[in-house]
């Protein structure tokens, strides 16, 4: 159990030295195509390994979620703005659920 | 072209201009954190602190989880690193991006302005960036960042729950909003975030795997499957900085083994 307000200071501070590090000690670009490489792939994998199956489990029901992840994904294929896909995901997900609560 | 002067004032303008959208945007998504946050048993003024002083999405959200479910400072800052990896290689190339002739102290204010978005507006500037100019975005996104989530905190406790559940999935969609069109155009990144995605479901529901809390698991698939894309299939070429630069995707592709 810890104070929230730890768990804040090492969030902030961790993300913080994460920026700064580089900034204060690279004179030089990173050369090692491996790291860069790496680097490169690492937003996309972490973000997709915490969309999914997250989304699933995100709202009431999990035939709402379903109608929301398609929703973004299709959106998202379009090439539509972060705004649009993320906010025609929850219009997706509304709809659904004022639909299933019929039955 | 500019002179040197205390304040560069053409780039300081340059950067709120291009804040303005970037604060728009944050403060629709940092909405659905202040609610996730007060939902899950975080105070108001909490939720706000962290938005102050993390300034970024991915990382916030798993933060929150790891300190809902009470998870070790341990996990906190290791998550943190991993999901914030993407700075460490923004920050190095903005360390080669900066004005030489502006003070050094200045790299401790454009570090914590670190962001996907900043960092793309900052990239496509042409030529040297003056550390002004994204201190005028950060006037910018940090306001919409902070406000966005305390309007989120405060109505989250007043909103009915039909419409909490609605916005649960906002942060997903904007996941999947920044994965999907490169991974539409590149086939290493397509291959990269469905072998994500299908471990991270494995993870889910494979007995004793279950057990590992959701911040460790991410960041044993992130090391796991960047790991070895890296290994896979490099990426020869800079990747482009931001999502404009449409053109160089069609040259990666023949790279791919």
């Amino acid at each position: 159990m810890h104070n929230v307000y730890l768990y804040i200071l090492v969030m902030a501070g961790t993300t913080y030295l994460i920026r700064l590090l580089p900034m204060l000690l690279a004179k030089k670009e990173i050369t090692s195509p491996y790291i860069k490489s790496f680097l490169f792939y690492v937003p996309y994998v972490c973000l997709a390994a915490m969309t999914f199956p997250a989304i699933l489990f995100s709202t009431d029901s999990m035939i709402s979620a379903i109608a929301g992840f398609i929703t973004a994904v299709l959106l998202s294929y379009l090439e539509k703005s972060l705004l649009t896909v993320a906010m025609s995901a929850c219009l997706a997900v509304f709809i659904t659920e004022r639909i299933l609560s019929f039955f | 072209m500019s002179t040197r002067r205390s304040v560069d004032q053409e780039a300081f303008k340059n950067g709120i201009r291009d804040g303005i959208p970037i604060g728009l945007g944050y403060f629709a998504v940092s909405f659905a954190f202040g609610m996730m946050a007060v939902s899950g048993g975080l105070h108001i003024h909490e939720a706000v602190l962290i938005s102050l002083t993390n300034l970024t999405s991915a990382g916030q959200f798993a933060g929150l989880e790891i300190i809902v479910a009470g998870g070790s400072l341990i996990e906190m800052a290791l998550t943190q690193l991993i999901i914030n990896l993407r700075y460490l290689l923004m920050s190095f190339s903005m360390s080669q991006k900066l004005r030489r002739d502006e003070p050094f102290a200045f790299r401790f204010i454009v570090a914590f302005g670190i962001t996907d978005e900043i960092f793309g507006v900052s990239a496509s500037q042409p030529g040297k960036v003056s550390a002004w100019y994204s201190i005028g975005a950060m006037l910018m996104a940090i306001p919409g960042w902070t406000l966005g989530t305390l309007a989120g905190a405060v109505s989250g406790s007043l909103l009915p729950p039909f419409v909490l559940s609605a916005l649960s999935v906002a942060i997903y969609g904007m996941f999947l909003a920044v994965i999907i069109p490169p991974a539409k155009h590149d086939r290493r990144v397509l291959a990269a975030v469905l072998s994500a995605m299908a471990l991270s479901a494995v993870f889910t529901v494979t007995p004793y795997l279950n057990k590992i809390s959701s911040g460790f698991s991410i960041i044993i698939i992130t090391v796991l499957v960047a790991g070895i894309a890296a290994a896979v299939a490099p990426v020869v070429e800079e990747p482009a900085g931001g999502k404009q630069e449409e053109e160089s995707t069609q040259e990666g592709e023949k790279n791919h083994a």
